[in-house]
């Protein structure tokens, strides 16, 4: 017979109350683990995401003349560098200490040609990499071989072109395989085509005019990145778009702010529910802690035996919070994630957070029962039954 | 020779006009291994001179001596242990734990105490075998009559040998049989040595002791010295 059977015995006697604070604390701590891991899983779909969005990492050749262009209006005609990058050189990117961080390396050439007496932009790309750069890209027809074009929405209506058509560029006749629908960026004004035949086209063999690199992964260190490409392309300008990056670190901080306070919110229930629960408790047992208290036990021991049982019930919660909480976190997911397959991982630290946090605010909210009954006057408390 | 020396206890409960005086000035001497009985009508403090020398109810004056040890003097935690070491109660309703067994009660003195749980168990079974209760403690204390739930209040009293035993009215809720066979067991305790004092409304009962105190109005009206008798 010691304290610690006391409790026990306790907990098995007052089954309805045990369940009701192991209930009001485990939901606390399964809504804590389902929304922390939901927005881990969510965090990892949107930095996947963000991956495939676009590039964050945009080189040009350096140059002294000052853009004239801005948000897509240009002023004095059409502005393109007459630097180009070695393309042999791009190869160096790979070599970066952060390459594993590199998505996706799309370079392109620019040029100007004439189409039927009009001036236009031909864009050489390699178009694999192109689609995993701008996957929402809606071609009506067909991606072009290297006999073939894609062309802008608006370069479309102003040279009027349409599918099947053939034009000639420089002497080299493509034919329009597919009509690139309105994206609302400068890509509506281009003609695209293979970056081999758009360098044969514009006589920029091995030459490409812009690259854009997609580094977007958690924890990238894309400044870190534009230092290392830089020493490595020593001719050219590297630049990190921040906006992108900026943004997903808003997101990525919104969602956990997000899950973090309804989390402490619910736990802050689930707490008063077993603050409560406990008081109720050591109310009803007034009596029987006057017979300890009567027979020996020091204020301390009837701390004990009110701590232990919350420690019991809590330790319990958390297990059983963490489990409930993943199984709904899995049950969830489909609801919020758009790819079907996102899932919940598996964190040992979530694991270690849930039980010690289920154990900490289980001893804290009983912390003030166990104290009321510890004070309980052993003469009063006899009085009672 | 004085084990017990209590000297002008007073008792008051409440404040301002609604205050009452519960003891008046008690003073009284016990000697070692002595069997007491305190008598008295409802309201005359008996409960509450009891409740002052189990170490539960702090006097508003006066001085309780045991063994020369100032109980009131202690620290709470230094009279919980005094009352672990010194006291073993005996209540009127048994006041047995609901959910522990019948040798779980018996042992729940025992808790603190840093002896292994084998010899707690063969301690309990030792006082409920005192007691007649051998073979009956795996029982819930509704599951025995309330005869046997006086014996195993007994037994929980005794399981550690304290020199105290306060029985605050112990056969008030028992039949002629059972109150018998309790007073057997507490004269029988009170032979072994220890101080006996109990607190009672029957003369029968108070018989068994080796003197009575009367009370009335809070105050000792009749100390009575009381013929030796033999135990069943």
């Amino acid at each position: 017979m010691t304290l610690k059977s006391i409790s026990f015995l306790n907990l098995r006697r007052r089954k309805a109350k045990a369940a009701f604070v192991l209930a009001g604390l485990m939901i606390g701590i399964a809504t804590m683990v389902a929304l922390v891991s939901l927005t881990s899983a969510l965090t990892n779909e949107i930095n996947h995401k963000l991956e495939k969005y676009g590039a964050n990492i945009l080189i040009t050749p350096k140059s002294e003349n000052l853009s004239l262009t801005y948000e897509g209006i240009s002023l004095g005609g059409f502005s393109f560098q007459t630097s180009e990058i070695r393309e042999a050189e791009l190869k160096t990117i790979r070599d970066i200490k952060n390459s594993a961080n590199i998505a996706a390396i799309d370079p392109m050439v620019l040029g100007a040609v004439k189409v039927n007496g009009t001036e236009a932009l031909l864009a050489g790309k390699e178009f694999e990499s192109l689609l995993t750069l701008k996957p929402w890209w809606e071609i009506q027809g067909s991606l072009p071989g290297a006999d073939g074009l894609v062309v802008g929405s608006e370069a479309a209506r102003v040279l009027g072109l349409s599918i099947g058509q053939s034009v000639d560029l420089k002497g080299r006749p493509l034919i329009v395989r597919g009509i690139l629908k309105p994206t609302g960026s400068q890509d509506d004004n281009l003609l695209f085509a293979q970056l081999a035949v758009a360098q044969e086209i514009l006589g920029k063999q091995g030459l490409v005019s812009l690259v854009e690199v997609a580094a977007l992964c958690k924890d990238c260190p894309v400044e870190d990145m534009v230092t290392q490409i830089s020493e490595k392309l020593p001719n050219a300008k590297v630049m990190a778009i921040q906006s992108v990056v900026k943004g997903r670190m808003e997101t990525i901080k919104h969602f956990r702010n997000f899950s973090f306070g309804v989390s402490a919110l619910v736990i802050l229930v689930g707490s008063l529910v077993v603050m409560v629960t406990m008081m109720s408790n050591v109310k009803e047992r007034t009596g029987e802690i006057g017979i300890f208290r009567a027979i020996g036990f020091r204020r301390s021991h009837v701390m004990k035996v009110v701590l232990m049982e919350a420690a019991v019930i809590s330790a319990a919660a958390g297990v059983f919070g963490y489990l409930l909480g993943l199984g709904a976190g899995e049950l969830a997911i489909p609801l919020f994630a758009e790819s079907h397959g996102a899932h919940l991982s598996f964190d040992p630290a979530l694991i270690g957070g849930a039980f010690i946090l289920s154990l900490l605010v289980g001893l804290l909210s009983s912390f003030y029962p166990a104290l009321m009954a510890a004070r309980l006057d052993p003469h009063e408390a006899l009085r009672t039954l | 020779m004085v084990y017990i020396d209590a000297k002008d206890l007073v008792k008051r409960y409440g404040g301002g006009e609604a205050q009452v005086e519960a003891l008046r000035g008690m003073s009284f001497t016990i000697a070692p291994g002595e069997f007491v009985a305190i008598m008295g009508p409802s309201g005359s403090g008996k409960s509450t001179l009891l409740s002052i020398m189990g170490a539960l109810n702090t006097p508003s004056e006066g001085s309780y001596l045991v063994d020369g040890i100032d109980i009131y003097g202690l620290s709470r935690d230094r009279r919980a242990d005094f009352r672990r070491e010194y006291l073993g109660f005996i209540f009127q309703n048994f006041h047995l734990v609901p959910y522990l067994s019948v040798a779980e009660n018996v042992m729940l003195p025992l808790t603190t105490k840093r002896i292994s749980n084998r010899d707690k168990r063969d301690m309990a079974e030792e006082a409920l075998a005192k007691v007649g209760l051998a073979g009956k403690g795996n029982r819930l204390p509704n599951q025995v009559s309330g005869g046997e739930q006086e014996r195993a209040a007994i037994a929980r009293a005794v399981v550690n040998e304290p020199p105290i035993i306060l029985a605050d009215e112990p056969t008030g809720n028992l039949d002629e049989h059972n109150s018998s066979e309790v007073m057997n067991l507490l004269s029988r305790l009170g032979k072994d040595g220890a101080t006996v004092i109990m607190v009672t409304h029957d003369i029968d009962c108070a018989a068994y002791a080796q003197r009575m105190l009367k009370m009335s109005d809070g105050r000792l009206a009749e100390t009575v010295k009381l013929p030796q008798r033999h135990a069943a």
